[in-house]
């Protein structure tokens, strides 16, 4: 009884961070119900998390640019720009694709500096700087691509960022084991900190959840890890894409949870003055959270060439808005300082998860424009009614 | 029997019209904000075409009487009746007491700086032919209303480019063009100079002649002494008196011993042994230009901190005291600076306020949610915000050891709260304040400014903010202590500096001020 009380106020308590994960399985179950299974395919669910990678490394960068109260309108004809560049180094220059990609990502450090400096010094603000950025790489793009048309890119090991996946030792069973034994240290690995997380806060005689509550934990988060990585083992294993994706994850989330410059972007975003006055340089915060972005919309436009095998002059039109739709949905607010990465890549995911569960049922386009506007206005409307009951 | 009832009748009648003469009488009105009494069974009469000043020290309650009377505050929010022209009045919003003819001008105006002059005057209030505004009857109609207030400009110049004193006049001929009957001014020539004010104060002269009642709230005591026809005295939220013009009451003297008239009550708790190190912090012909506001805010400034002294800076509003600390903290609105600042003997010049923190030097913001506190974010994050270093390294947090060093001084400064998880922004402005103090104390500086310690909270806070400014002190700290308080700058202080528009008007030991004292510098 006790147990089940425990588990009610840590529910309530927390249901703004649990709403995105509901609203996923939601969807998932529903479409899979639907689909007669056919959604929860090891083809499927790896085909949904590759195509969601390029959108998905937009929003994380985006949440931290929403967090600190700017947007930038310009990252998807970045990553078309730049996806063109890397694709005109790779088969034009003949670069090799291990110099090329970190040529792109610097020029996309760059690109969102530029943009940090029109913010933070000039003043200019961010929707229209990047607006005007937007228009800029839009035509750099078409200029680029412009004598050659669409460029294909031939070069083996650059294509399998996008297409391909990791290698396997052996097959067992027909299972990929390289996958399998990621999955099992994943496990590994969860557990261990979460044991020493507990065990760090019990030396410091700080509350910890009951062993209980603390046990199912462990077992629900270990099983969500172990059926995705076996539905995944039952294709091709890991992509290189879901690799970037959980890296760039993994990272994004450490920064903006255990570090001091995570604090200092929390901070700018929730009173860009009280941050100013206590001692936080408010620019620099900005120079880096609009450097990241760019960084990561070279990311993205490196992603979406590799996986189209060719960069074309309409590379990037509207990532920014799924980006920014995806992030918007992942819980971050527009009033500044509130949104987590995990929540962008859940965003990212739950509009993909969308995209391909109405592919599946034959949905026709229009209509899926409309739902997908739908769930986008629905998790707002969440998110402002569980802010308000706690405040 | 049927005559004296009709004499009866008379009497009534009489009654009424004798009870005319007062346009306006407010009756025991009471104002609470959660937890704190800003009004408490305030009465206040305004008698028709008089100039009727009310005085106060910032927060007796002038601002907040008025808001009441102009339905800021709808009926409601507070007790007691509001009676206008001889009856009750039920304002729910700003526009119903415009409607009843009561039109108030905030000392920061409200004015839109991209508009003619003729559009701001009617703004809200547009001059229409079937849903359609006609622009040429409102120049000619703005043209009148600026001939009655004396502004001799185009009306089609855009408000911005006037000067401030004429911008008050536009504001005035946009409530005369609302059928004024009573026009209340908030401190009205704080931003003027004198010339202007001169000006200003002649109108509202010739305004009386035409019947506008008008009650002004001012800290300036020569204004008010040549201008009052009566003046009514605020004190902690209630009247302490009403003195007549005519009766010759109105003096400077008087007024001052009624403004500050409150005794020092034991809420300052002393300090047994005061002893003085060398300067922690010292200033040397010290200036500050603004150049988004195009003035002086700081001019020619000397003044030194000692090491265990608490400095207490006195003066009103807007007299240059927030502007001098921030000029010394690193200089966030960056203005001009000139002079010399000192660090413990050594020249220093602090860009940025993160170069005054590493030099030791700490500012608790006089406006805590605007600038000082993170609101949504939990106390822990709050506390540890400006030295995230402590807890960290390598940049990466420790997230146990924050909660461990930050619970130190929850529970060290009495800070309220379930957890230190809560939200800032659930706080109540005592705690709050504990918090934004707790802030700076976790950077460990060595002088500390306080901008206004102990504002909209409640007493009992109050002396546990003082408890710990001393214990701060006995640990070797330095404070500067900015107030509006008088009580709090005699009750804390070791010396006082007094300062008026930007300068330092004096200079006195503990033992020379007292409110008079300091008052009449702050006025000059």
């Amino acid at each position: 009884m006790e147990f089940i009380n425990e588990a009610k106020t840590l529910f309530k308590d927390n249901i703004r961070d649990y709403g995105m994960y509901i609203a996923l399985f939601v969807i998932m179950l529903t479409f899979t119900i639907m689909t007669d299974g056919l959604f929860m395919s090891s083809r499927n669910i790896s085909n949904l998390l590759d195509s969601t990678g390029y959108i998905a490394v937009l929003a994380v960068g985006m949440t931290l640019v929403i967090v600190i109260r700017h947007i930038d309108l310009s990252v998807g004809f970045v990553a078309g720009f730049l996806g063109a560049i890397a694709a005109i180094l790779l088969t034009g220059m003949g670069v090799a694709f291990y110099i090329t990609i970190p040529i792109i990502l610097v020029m996309g450090i760059f690109v969102g500096l530029f943009n940090g400096l029109l913010v933070a010094k000039f003043g200019i603000p961010s929707f229209v700087a990047t607006l005007a950025g937007m228009l800029i790489f839009r035509g750099a793009l078409l200029q680029v691509t412009e004598k050659t048309g669409t460029i294909i890119v031939k070069d083996d090991g650059f294509n399998a960022i996008g297409n391909g996946f990791i290698p396997s030792i052996m097959q067992v069973n027909g299972l990929h084991l390289l996958t399998l034994i990621l999955g099992v240290l994943a496990i590994l690995l969860y557990i261990y900190s979460e044991i020493s997380t507990r065990k760090n806060k019990i030396n410091y005689q700080f509350e910890v959840v009951s062993k209980g509550i603390f046990i199912v934990k462990l077992v629900f988060v270990s099983a969500i890890i172990s059926y995705i990585t076996w539905i995944l083992s039952g294709y091709n294993g890991f992509s290189w894409t879901v690799v970037i994706m959980l890296l760039v994850v993994v990272i994004y989330h450490f920064l903006t949870t255990k570090t001091v410059l995570g604090r200092h972007i929390y901070a700018v975003g929730s009173n860009p003055e009280a941050a100013h006055l206590s001692g936080i340089n408010v620019n620099k915060i900005t120079y880096i959270v609009f450097g990241s972005m760019g960084m990561l919309a070279a990311l993205s436009g490196i992603l979406f060439t590799s996986r189209l095998q060719s960069a074309t002059t309409t590379a990037g039109t509207l990532f920014e808005l799924d980006a920014i739709a995806a992030a918007y949905v992942g819980g971050v607010s527009s009033a500044g300082g509130v949104g987590k990465i995990t929540g962008a890549i859940i965003g990212a995911v739950v509009m993909a998860s969308l995209s391909s569960g109405m592919n599946l049922l034959g949905v026709g386009v229009s209509l899926q424009y409309m739902i997908r506007g739908g769930v986008l206005a629905g998790a707002v409307i969440f998110d402002v009614m569980t802010r308000k009951k706690r405040g | 029997m049927l005559l004296s009832l009709f004499l009866l009748l008379i009497a009534v009648w009489l009654g009424g019209i004798i009870m005319n003469d007062n346009i306006l009488e407010m009756h025991g009105i009471s104002k609470e904000f959660t937890g704190v009494k800003a009004l408490s069974n305030v009465n206040f009469k305004v008698e028709k075409g008089e100039i009727h000043c009310l005085i106060g020290e910032n927060g007796a309650g002038k601002s907040t009487l008025m808001k009441v009377l102009s339905g800021v505050y709808p009926y409601g929010t507070y007790e007691g009746d509001i009676v206008f022209e001889g009856s009750v009045q039920q304002f729910n919003k700003i526009s119903d007491s415009v409607k009843a003819g009561i039109v108030i001008i905030y000392q920061e105006l409200a004015l839109f700086p991209d508009l003619t002059v003729y559009e701001n005057i009617f703004a809200g209030n547009e001059i229409k032919q079937g849903g359609i505004v006609d622009w040429n009857r409102t120049i000619a109609e703005a043209k009148k209303m600026l001939d009655k207030v004396k502004l001799d400009v185009n009306p089609e110049t855009l408000v911005k480019d006037l000067s401030v004193g004429k911008q008050q006049l536009v504001e005035i001929a946009k409530a005369l063009s609302k059928d004024v009957k009573m026009l209340i001014l908030d401190e009205p020539t704080a931003a003027l100079n004198e010339d202007d004010s001169e000006n200003l104060l002649d109108l509202l002269g010739e305004l009386k002649e035409q019947g506008i009642t008008c009650i002004m709230i001012s800290h300036k005591l020569k204004e008010v002494i040549s201008i009052a026809d009566k003046a009514t005295v605020l004190r902690d939220g209630q009247t302490i008196c009403t003195l007549d013009a005519s009766k010759g009451e109105i003096s400077e003297n008087v007024i001052i011993k009624n403004m500050v008239g409150r005794e020092i009550e034991d809420i300052y708790p002393k300090r047994p042994n005061k002893t003085f190190g060398d300067p922690v912090l010292e200033l040397r012909s010290w200036s500050a230009y603004a150049v988004h506001l195009g003035r002086q805010v700081v001019k020619d400034v000397n003044f030194h901190v000692k090491k265990g002294e608490i400095v207490g800076i006195a003066g009103l509003m807007g007299s240059g005291r927030t502007e001098l600390a921030l000029s010394i903290f690193g200089n966030p609105k960056s203005y001009k600076l000139h002079g010399e600042l000192l660090v413990d003997g050594v020249p220093k010049t602090l860009k940025h306020p993160s170069d005054a923190i590493r030099s030791g030097i700490a500012y608790v913001t006089e406006d805590r949610k605007g600038d000082g506190l993170f609101l949504i974010q939990d106390i822990k994050n709050n506390i540890s915000a400006a030295n995230l270093k402590r807890i960290a390294v390598n940049g990466v947090i420790n997230d146990n050891e924050e909660v461990k060093e930050t619970m130190e001084y929850k529970k060290s400064m009495y800070i309220k709260a379930s957890s230190l998880e809560q939200v800032v922004g659930n706080l109540s402005g005592g705690n709050q304040q504990k918090v934004s103090l707790g802030k700076w104390l976790f950077v460990g500086p060595k002088l500390l400014i306080l901008d206004e310690p102990t504002r909209g909270i409640d007493v009992g806070a109050k002396f546990e903010i003082y408890t710990i400014m001393n214990q701060l002190i006995e640990e070797g700290m330095s404070i500067i202590m900015i107030s509006s308080e008088l009580g709090e700058v005699l009750g804390m202080s070791d010396r006082v500096y007094v300062m008026a528009e930007g300068q330092i008007k004096g200079e006195l030991s503990i033992e020379e001020a007292n409110q008079e004292s300091i008052m009449q510098l702050a006025t000059q």
